[in-house]
């Protein structure tokens, strides 16, 4: 029942067995231990488990990892380059546009979808692109905050 | 949650699904989206034996126009049909009720193709799909049929599509003046489905009085249903706000709706009337340009 696969996550290609059952958000986390990437609901709502499939921001509990063969995948771990943070990330730091910090990888891996395609966003905007990730601590005032000074810094 | 285990097969083509489909038979479900497939599985209210991932068949991604009709390929995203400046210029509605989908994430995802064919009584494309007139192009191992919306929508859950049978395209008409069409959508505030979502289409005549009116309103009912009475009420007169006041006062007899814990039957038939009235109005003003 295995199906092997070829995933490159974060630009390294990992080959696995997989059962067409194993959800994207397990595979990342159980499999190659990139646990960076939360599950919270895991019913589909909350984009904790958000991570970019080919680019695009994708809640990684609502996709199995056999879809994953041959494309790629960038989790929260991959933003960062040469130990550097990312200026999402950065701004997200200096904003503290978290608390706890549960739904924060899957904020920022969104809001990293939505600034390629909106360089210049209103606060209207960010808030409506952030309405597939909930947070239950900050109220979201400053990770708006963050997210705007992230795409003046980028 | 992990789904019940299954056999995992990827089709490359139309053809390639619906053989699968055929062998496979009951056991069998189409995977396109996820959203709501994938959702169901894991809470076990869904078990297929097969699943049969469409999402990578090219042929059914693209939209194009061709002349009064605009065809929407079954695994357009949500997302393409928010976006696309096809569908902002032949039928904008349509972007402004993607637009509405869930969240940014399910709509990057999301097909129409699913939306349609898992017919969940609060999605938004059936509402669209009804009031636009559109065709679904079902297509099976004896070929492509089309089926008008209005024989499309069951049931609960439940369309025309006969077993062995996919959806591959979805045909709306493209709106030129003097027809105007509005979604107006009360949504859920945490799912984002439609607690009730009504859709409107007017056309006037020369002498400003409507022609034609489909009213549709999905949410309310166990499924989606054309408000026949609003719609009647209308035609041939004239589109001012008293007259579309007056024919929305009721729309929907509590006794036909939905209740549950976001909204009572009751509430739900006062949205009705509410939602009906703000979608023809913007309906008319869009049918005047
Ligand atoms: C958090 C959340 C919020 C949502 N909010 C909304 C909302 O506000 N409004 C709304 O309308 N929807 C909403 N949805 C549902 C969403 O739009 C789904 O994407 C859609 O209902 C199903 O499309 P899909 O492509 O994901 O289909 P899938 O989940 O892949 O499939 C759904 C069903 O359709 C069948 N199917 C798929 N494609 C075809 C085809 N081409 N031919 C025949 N059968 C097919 C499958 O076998 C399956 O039974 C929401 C979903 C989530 C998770
Ligand atoms: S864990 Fe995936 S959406 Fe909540
Ligand atoms: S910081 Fe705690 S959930 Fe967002």
């Amino acid at each position: 029942m295995g199906h092997t696969i070829k995933v490159t996550v974060n630009g390294v290609t990992h080959e696995a067995t997989v059962e067409p059952r194993m959800l994207l958000v397990q595979f990342l986390r159980e499999v190659l231990m990139l646990t960076g990437t939360h599950i919270g609901c895991d019913t589909s709502q909350c984009g904790a488990c958000t991570v970019l499939v080919d680019g695009v921001a994708t809640k990684s509990c609502t996709m199995f990892a056999v879809q994953a063969d041959g494309r790629e995948i960038t989790t929260i771990e991959g933003l960062a380059a040469n130990g550097d943070l990312h200026p999402l990330q950065k701004a997200f730091w200096e904003e503290h546009g978290l608390q706890c910090g549960f739904c924060t990888p899957g904020v920022i891996i969104s809001s990293y979808d939505f600034l390629k395609r909106n360089p210049n966003p209103t606060e209207e905007e960010i808030r409506h692109a952030l309405e597939g990730n909930y947070c239950r601590c900050t109220g979201y005032q400053n990770i708006v905050k963050a997210v705007k000074k992230a795409a003046q810094s980028m | 949650m992990i789904p019940n285990n299954f056999e995992y097969i990827r089709a490359n083509s139309v053809q390639e699904a619906l053989q699968l489909l055929s062998q496979k038979g009951d056991g069998a479900r189409l995977l396109a989206g996820g959203h709501s497939l994938i959702p169901a599985m894991k809470l076990r209210l869904n078990a297929p034996e097969t699943v049969i991932d469409i999402s990578g068949i090219q042929d059914l991604a693209s939209i194009h126009r061709d002349g009064g009709r605009l065809h929407i390929g079954a695994l357009v995203t949500h997302r393409t049909v928010e976006t696309s400046d096809e569908v902002k210029s032949s039928c904008p509605v349509l972007s402004e009720a993607a637009a509405l989908i869930g969240d940014p994430l399910v709509r990057n995802r999301g097909t129409i193709g699913g939306s349609l064919a898992h017919c969940d009584p609060a999605a938004d494309y059936p509402a669209l799909t009804l009031c636009l007139d559109a065709e679904i192009e079902a297509t099976g191992p004896s070929g492509s049929r089309t089926i008008a919306a209005d024989d499309f929508f069951v049931g609960m859950f439940e369309t025309a599509l006969q077993p062995g049978e996919m959806i591959t395209r979805v045909t709306f008409p493209v709106l030129t003046r003097g027809t105007g069409a509005a979604y107006e959508k009360f949504s859920h505030p945490a799912s984002r489905f439609a607690v009730v979502g009504v859709a409107a289409m007017v056309t006037l005549d020369g002498s400003g009085n409507c022609s034609s009116v489909r009213v549709a309103i999905t949410g309310a009912g166990p499924s989606v249903f054309r408000a026949t009475k609003v719609e009647q009420a209308l035609t041939g007169k004239a589109p001012d706000e008293q007259a579309i006041s007056d024919a929305t006062q009721d729309v929907a007899d509590p006794a036909d709706l939905m209740s549950d814990i976001s909204a009572s039957a009751e509430y739900r038939a006062h949205l009705c009337s509410v939602l009906s009235r703000r979608a023809l109005q913007r309906a008319v003003q869009a049918a005047r340009g």
